[in-house]
Formats: structure tokens, sequence, C-alpha cells
């Protein structure tokens, strides 16, 4: 087959709505995953988050930036019910129900969501991970607790998971403790996605990890994102990580949000003064 | 299939005591289908600042532009996600991957986004990359340590991997020998020929003659106090 013929076929294949070159704007999702509206927590006098808005649609990753302090980590325990903020609506679109705040969501049902559409991969593997029970066991703990029972499934669904993260399958008896940091939070990554969640909330997922070993794992998010179509709330100091792996980008400051777009439009061409010294104060990004 | 009208741009230094630099205005194109345009004029006259904005790096606060059905100006960034994965393809001039990722995936990304399955994808990608000499011992590798003309392939060859409708290519023939600048050309060809609307920026005047149908001088939006 000639190239230009392969390209065509791939275009029909592909993106049918594209022969007419003035067809409708190009599709995108009708409902958001994820809406939150004026979410806000205080710490006694001191502010952890204020006010903070935004939609999450099926399919996008959304960074979120800002110094130590700014509130990121307090936010991201507001939305995957960790914490409880003083104010404001955080509704998901729950694949039993629909559209639901999940702040008025019984305790019980809040917990079941948590085990079944979210995850949440922290940024030291140790909180995210049974440090006494064997890899296998990690991973099929959160399959057992989605009602899985029969283990020879369990144990073959935990294989197949320890390979997607490129752990390699026959260490599937160790513990954690055995591992190096950077296949700790593989493996807490195999965990949390094994059950097949909608949403992926991450604190900072490449944080302790040497550059090369972040990389991978980078790309290891990245195709996952893609091909089980997940959307995720990316923490992260690292605008280059973001750069890579964002979709969408928000700024913090004092625990308020002071930028929010398109990624590379929040970086390349930032409108407000904080961003621009963030984005002014790293090399190249 | 791209519009551009009235167009202005305002950078604010505000960490330069507020200063508003206005650097275009007055900014009107429109390419269609199948056409091939060229932005030229002087260094810092705004060429590149022109294409980020079609691209929507660049924010359009004043004016309006279009690609396809997208209004660009003032879209939400989901629309531009959306415009980017399936109709408007950009070749920048530096090529920014997740390192260690291998070339052959780099180039097969933009269709795995769009759902392609990874065989026929990575089988695309490897037939574009050979036509563009990309020896198949790279393919395996990441383009990170590659040489500038390499990666520049590597770059080209993502950008034509899907038929985008829309292109935006910021001087694609630059740092590639005479072989491997007549294979661009000659793919930039048969976009033009499968109906693409093409904006491109290019030092190579032979280039620019051979491809062209027209050449718009930024100049004519740059503001007096500038240029
Ligand atoms: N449990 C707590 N009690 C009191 N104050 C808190 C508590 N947790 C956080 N804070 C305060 O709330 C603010 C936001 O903290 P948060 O942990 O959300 O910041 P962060 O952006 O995640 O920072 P980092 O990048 O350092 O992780 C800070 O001023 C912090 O001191
Ligand atoms: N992010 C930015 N912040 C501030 N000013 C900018 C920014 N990007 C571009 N400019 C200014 O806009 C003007 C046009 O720059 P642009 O890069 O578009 O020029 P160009 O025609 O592409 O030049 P060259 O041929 O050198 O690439 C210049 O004065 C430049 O300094
Ligand atoms: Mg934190
Ligand atoms: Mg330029």
């Amino acid at each position: 087959m000639a190239l230009t013929e392969a390209l065509e076929e791939t275009a029909r294949h592909a993106a049918p709505d594209d022969a007419a070159p003035d067809a409708a704007p190009d599709q995108a999702p009708a409902t958001p995953l994820l809406r939150v509206k004026g979410v806000t927590k205080m710490y006694g006098g001191r502010i952890g988050c204020a006010a903070v808005s935004f939609d999450l649609w099926p399919g996008e990753v959304l960074g979120i930036v800002g110094e130590s302090g700014s509130g990121k980590s307090t936010l991201l325990g507001c939305l995957s019910g960790q914490l409880r903020p003083d104010a404001g609506e955080v509704i998901f679109d729950t694949s039993a129900q629909g559209p639901v705040d999940t702040l008025k969501l019984a305790e019980p049902q809040r917990r079941l969501l948590a085990r079944t559409d979210w995850a949440f991969v922290h940024q030291n593997p140790r909180d995210g991970l049974r440090m006494g029970v064997s890899a296998g066991g990690n991973v099929g703990e959160r399959l057992m607790a989605t009602g899985a029972r029969h283990y020879g499934r369990i144990r073959a669904s935990a294989e197949d998971w320890l390979g997607r993260v490129e752990i390699d399958p026959t260490r599937i008896d160790d513990r954690p403790r055995q591992f190096s940091g950077g296949m700790q939070q593989r493996l807490q990554i195999a965990r949390n996605l094994v059950s097949g969640p909608r949403l992926v909330f991450m604190d900072e997922p490449t944080g302790g990890l040497d550059v090369s070993v972040q990389a991978r794992l980078l790309d290891l998010l990245r195709g996952l994102v893609r091909d089980m179509g997940l959307s995720a709330v990316l923490v992260t100091h690292d605008l280059a990580v973001v750069r890579l792996l964002a979709d969408r980008l928000m700024v913090m400051k004092g625990g308020r949000v002071v930028e929010a777009g398109l990624t590379d439009q929040v970086l390349d061409d930032p409108q407000h003064a904080y961003t621009q010294l963030l984005v002014s104060s790293v090399l190249q990004v | 299939m791209i519009e551009v009208r009235n167009v202005a741009k305002d950078f604010t230094l505000h960490n330069q005591g507020g200063t508003v630099l206005r650097v275009m205005e007055g900014a009107n194109l429109s390419v269609a289908p199948g056409e091939c345009i060229a932005l030229t004029g002087a260094s810092g006259a705004g060429k590149s600042t022109l294409m980020r904005m079609i691209w929507g790096n660049y924010r359009t606060d004043h004016g309006m532009i279009r690609v396809g059905g997208t209004e660009v100006s003032g879209a939400e960034p989901r629309r531009i996600i959306a415009l980017r994965r399936a109709t408007l393809g950009y070749v920048s001039q530096f090529l920014r991957v997740v390192p260690r990722v291998p070339t052959l995936r780099v180039v097969a990304e933009p269709l795995l986004s769009l759902g392609v399955p990874e065989k026929r994808a990575e089988a695309r990608a490897a037939e574009l990359l050979t036509r563009l000499r990309i020896g198949e011992s790279l393919l395996g590798l990441s383009p990170t340590t590659f040489s500038g003309g390499e990666q520049q392939r590597v770059n080209i060859a993502r950008g034509f991997i899907h038929p985008y409708p829309a292109l935006l290519l910021d001087e694609p023939t630059a740092s590639l020998d005479a072989q491997n600048r007549e294979t661009v050309l000659h793919l930039i060809e048969e976009a033009k020929a499968r109906g693409a609307a093409i904006i491109g920026i290019f030092h190579d005047e032979a280039a620019r003659e051979r491809l062209c149908d027209r050449v718009i001088d930024v100049t004519a939006f740059t503001p007096e106090r500038i240029g």
C-alpha cells in the first residue's frame, strides 16, 4: 500500500468527520466526569484551599502546580474524600447513578466509590501500599475489595498487572520492602489501577525518584491514561512533568487558583504575575 | 479551513513593571483546503507568534481565529485538545518527548490517541520513518540523543503520520541534507494534494517558491513602534 493510501485509510478509520474540511467542531465528551465548585478548606484560621472550581472531562489529565504550602494536597484530599471541605461541591459522574455530590454521600457509599471508581497514588509508596503484604497481595486486595473471590483469577490478574507496570511477575510473592523506590511506585500504580477506576488522583507520583525512573513511570502513566480512557488529577512541582503529561494546568498560590488553562498556553503565555515568575524561574520546560 | 480575523497580540510583562508590549495588530489571513501559504518577515516580526496563536499555546485576546469548525480564540481547553487530536497538526522546531520512549512509539503516538490499534500505528510509523531515512536500528531508541537533523525528521514524521486537514510547519526543512529535504518537500506536496490547508515558516526560499501559493509578510501586522 502506498503511504498516502495508508494515511487516507487511517483518516477514514480514525476520524471520519474530517473528510469535510469545515465539519462540525471536533468531537469532545458532553458531560464532565468531575465538577468542582467553590471548594474551601480551612485549618483553624489558616487557608488550606479556597474557592476552587473546575470541570474535569473524561480522558483529561489536569495538572496542579504551585509552591510548597499552596494547597495542592489539601485540594486533592478534598476531591478524593480524604478531607472534608468547609464549603463547596464535588460532583462526580458515577457509573451507577450519574452525577452525585460526593460530599453529601454517606461515608460507606463514599468509601465504595473510592475503591471502585477512584484511585489515589501517593507520593510516598509506603502510604499507598501494605508493606507487610506480598506484591501479588497488594494488587489482589483491591480486587477483593471490589468483590472478586476467585483466587486463581485474582492471582492471574495480579500477574498481568505486575507485567504491565514492568515488574517481573515471578516476584509476585516478594514484599514491597524488597523492591526499589521506583518499583514500589509502579506497584502502587498497579494496585490502584487493577480495579479499573475512572479517575486517578496523584500527589507527586514521581517525587522521590531519579530522573530516568521518573521518565519510565511517566510513559507508563501516559499509556495507561490513553488505553484505559482514565482521567487524572496530577499534583507536582515539576513543570516538565506537567508539560508532558497534563492536558490542562491549574496554578495555585496561597490556597487559591491564580491561573488555569491549556497546559502549553499557561506555560508559554502565562497571564498572571505569579505564573510568569514560576515559568521564568526554570530553565526550559 | 484556517481563518485569522483582525487579530492583535499583547504581552504583559508583570515582572518588568507590568509593561504591555503590543507585538501584532490587524492580522488577517485565510487558508483554503489544499492551499499552502508562507509567513515571512524579519526576525521578531511575529511569524512564530501568529503560528502559536493558531496552535493555541499563545492566547488570542483580540480578534478571531478559526480552524475547521473550531473557534480557537476563546475556546475551552478541551476543544483545543480535540482539535489538535484529529484536525490540526504542528511540526515545531524542537522535539519535546518523554525521555526513554522509543522513536517508533513517539511517532505512532498521535495515531494511538486516535484509537488506531498499536500494530497498525507502529507499522505506519516505521514506514514513514524509513521514508525519512531514520535507520531501523534507531527505531527502538529514544530520539533524545539523536542529532539535530534526525530529531527534526522524527518531529516531521509525527506531524505527517495522521492526515491532519490543517498543518502548521515551523521551519520544516531547516537542518536537513538535500535528500531528506526533498523527501520532506514531497510529504508537504502530498499533504497539499490530499487537501490539507498549510501554513509554513520557511527560511528556505527555494522550498517556499516550490510549495507556497501565497506569501504573507507579517510585517504588515507589526505595530509601527516595534518594526
Ligand atoms: N493538617 C493540617 N493542619 C494545619 N494546617 C495544615 C494541615 N495540612 C496543611 N496545612 C496548611 O495548609 C496549607 C496548604 O498545605 P498543603 O499540604 O495543601 O500544601 P501543598 O501545596 O500540598 O504543599 P507541598 O508542595 O509542600 O506538598 C499550608 O499552609 C499548610 O501548612
Ligand atoms: N512569550 C513572549 N513574551 C514576550 N514577548 C514575546 C513572547 N513571544 C514573542 N514575543 C515578542 O513578539 C515579537 C515577535 O516574535 P516572534 O517570535 O513571533 O518573531 P519571529 O517572526 O518568529 O522571529 P524569528 O524569525 O526570529 O523566529 C518579538 O518582539 C518577541 O520578542
Ligand atoms: Mg503536598
Ligand atoms: Mg520564529
